[in-house]
């Protein structure tokens, strides 16, 4: 165990070294020297992973705080602090990648004084700034609680059914704006992957995606932190994640279906062998497996089900914005080993900030609560979050 | 009236003469290296491509409804009214989205500068709103490139068609491409063979109006979401609410 320790440790230096060089590259050589950007591919990796499958893998947040706080689903309360959390360090990171990706960063708020309200990317922009502040509140009383400030908690109760509600608004209109970003390049993007049912396919699939991380995270950190793992929160959440895809599924085949192309995506083509790709992952495996009852019973079954979700919905976030342009462009793109490295740095920072959270902050229910909750299961979602518990009512 | 410029591909003599007034319009460097590059790029805005005795010229098409415009998340881009798009520098934040979202690919970026700018074809503004010609359209020596009144010089275009038939592709690229532009073209051959989008993929829709009918609902949107999302947290706690209290009358009840 302490031999695996220090090996993350190492990989974590080494990646954190190489993001520093690139950042240097980045900062000091420009996007031209550090990327393999050009004027026919002006959005890269950066887009195409860290803002669109970033703000993707941050969707748990809003998934699992609307299914607790809107629909009063009282059994998934303990994942509600991870998966805020997560959330909340996936736009911090998001800000942190785009700040990578902008040409001019330090304009960056630029956008909140020459507003146009005809540009999708100011939408999505004046979205996610107001969603991080609001994943600030939704954060900080496990800060407070953690020094003991109770008057100011009082506050944000008073305040949090706001607060959930403008947070699920605003998750709504930009992860779907995600989406309708592309809808103005029809002649550009592929058909596979250019629908004018973006905005509602970029939504599904981050509810997917949210539900499937939520699942990831919890089974990660009970590996990492040695923690009790709650079944049956996995088990439920693995149902909602066997619905959502079945209705992505469906969202994608009538988008197919009355677009005529079912008999373009199963004839062999370099889109094609993308989309089978995506597809497998996104679909058919994890379809599948969360068919069989002993896999949605199973810790590991849906450990493995969530991680294909994850890696279906990033491949096809990738297509959008990266494969359905080489065929126009008429080359293909692929990153510079100095993007792959700002990229990982940006993860690895995700992944020790989480580590860092868990160890200081309450962010996870005592381990005697824990085991409390297994024996009475109604008792212990109010006993295993004391704050946000009845932060709504 | 919006102003445009006309290139009958059928008159120029590929002597790349606009090219060279465009670079010392807008202060670039231009040399025999830079005349012989055959793509445009943050220091060609405009270029002459030859192709079997035929030449093409490509810059900005200056749509009459820019997509470059409507995408740009601080409005870095605007249409003026004389006919130029513009772009003010001083607000861009370097998004790039004003790259990918245009059907003519104009916008071209300074990727080795550490303060980049867009860059493109602008329509010599200044030379336009104080009632002269384009630097390109003044230079040409043939006329190939002409400068006017859009109006006017679709009739004009119309015309050159009408009268040598055998001449001209019977159409004028640009009059209802993405809803228009003020660039016009005139050819023998087919424009898409030098790199121009097909008009029949690219469409007569204005760009904008492929985001704008998801961006004009949200002002609808967002009050008719909240009170849903509202009602549901309403619904749901309300249940609880009742239970808790229903259990507290049971309890009651029975103690009496």
């Amino acid at each position: 165990m302490k031999i695996k320790l220090t090996f993350w440790k190492i990989v974590f230096l080494v990646i954190m070294a190489m993001g520093l060089y690139s950042t240097f590259v980045r900062y000091f050589h420009g996007l031209g020297a550090v990327s393999n950007m050009n004027d026919q591919f002006p959005w890269g990796l950066w887009i195409g992973f860290d803002c669109l499958c970033g703000v993707m893998l941050a969707a748990g947040g809003f998934c699992i705080v609307g299914a607790v706080y809107l629909f009063n689903v009282e059994r998934l309360h303990s994942v509600v602090r991870p998966a805020v959390l997560t959330a909340f360090l996936g736009y911090l990171l998001f800000i942190v990648g785009l700040l990578f990706d902008l040409g001019r960063p330090w304009y960056i708020w630029h956008q909140l004084i020459y507003m146009n309200p005809h540009s999708v990317m100011f939408e999505v922009g004046m979205c996610v700034m107001a969603y991080t502040t609001v994943l600030f509140f939704e954060f900080l009383p496990n800060v407070l609680e953690r020094f003991h400030l109770t008057t100011p908690i009082k506050w944000i109760k008073r305040v949090y059914p706001v607060l959930i509600i403008l947070g699920i608004l605003l998750s709504t209109l930009h992860q779907s704006s995600l989406g309708s970003l592309y809808l103005i390049m029809p002649s550009k993007l592929h058909p596979f992957w250019y629908t004018p049912a973006l905005p509602f396919l970029f939504f599904g699939s981050a509810i997917a995606v949210g539900l499937a991380m939520t699942i990831f995270e919890s089974t990660q950190s009970a590996k990492a932190f040695g923690r009790h793992l709650e079944l049956p929160v996995l088990v439920n959440l693995g149902g909602a994640l066997l619905v959502a895809l079945w209705v992505n599924a469906l969202l994608r085949f009538e988008d197919y279906f009355h677009r005529g192309l079912l008999g373009q995506i199963v004839k062999p083509s370099y889109e094609a062998y993308f989309l089978w790709l995506e597809l497998t992952l996104a679909f058919v495996i994890p379809i599948t497996m969360l068919s069989f009852k002993k896999v949605r019973l199973s810790p590991n079954g849906l450990y493995l089900a969530s991680i294909f979700t994850v890696l279906g919905f990033i491949t096809n976030r990738l297509n959008v914005s990266l494969t359905g342009f080489e065929t126009y462009v008429g080359h293909h793109y692929v990153p510079k080993w100095t993007e792959f490295s700002v990229t990982l740095m940006i993860i690895a920072m995700g992944f020790a900030l989480f580590g860092v959270a868990v160890k200081y902050l309450p962010i996870f229910p005592e381990e005697e609560h824990a085991v409390q909750r297994h024996l009475r299961p109604e008792a212990g979602s109010v006993v295993s979050t004391p704050v946000l518990g009845h932060a709504g009512d | 009236m919006s102003k445009a410029l006309l290139y009958d591909a059928t008159m120029c003599i590929g002597c790349k003469q606009c090219e060279g007034a465009c670079a010392q319009q807008n202060k670039l460097p231009y040399d025999d290296k830079v005349a012989a590059e055959s793509v445009q790029s943050e220091h060609k805005y405009t270029v002459v491509m030859t192709k079997d005795d035929k030449f093409m010229r490509r810059l900005c098409m200056h749509c009459e409804h820019p997509a470059c415009a409507s995408v740009c998340p601080v409005g870095a881009f605007h249409k003026t009214k004389e006919g130029p798009v513009v772009y003010d520098v001083w607000k861009c934040i370097g998004c790039r989205y004003c790259m990918v979202a245009c059907a003519f690919a104009q916008p071209k970026y300074e990727w080795g500068s550490l303060n980049p700018r867009v860059r493109k074809c602008v329509m010599c503004p200044d030379r336009v709103v104080a009632g002269k010609q384009t630097a390109c359209a003044e230079i040409c020596p043939t006329g190939a490139t002409k400068f006017g009144d859009r109006d006017d010089l679709i009739k004009e275009a119309q015309a050159r068609i009408r009268d040598n038939p055998s001449n001209y592709q019977p159409r004028i690229y640009g009059l209802h491409e993405v809803g228009g532009t003020c660039v016009l073209i005139l050819s023998s051959m087919n424009v898409e063979d030098y790199g121009y989008p097909a008009s029949a993929k690219i469409g007569d829709t204005p760009m904008p109006e492929y985001t704008g009918r998801v961006m004009e609902k949200i002002p609808d949107f967002i009050p008719v979401w909240s009170l849903v999302l509202g009602g549901i947290y309403w619904i749901s706690h309300r249940r609880e609410e009742v239970a808790e209290a229903e259990a507290e009358e049971k309890k009651n009840g029975s103690a009496r």
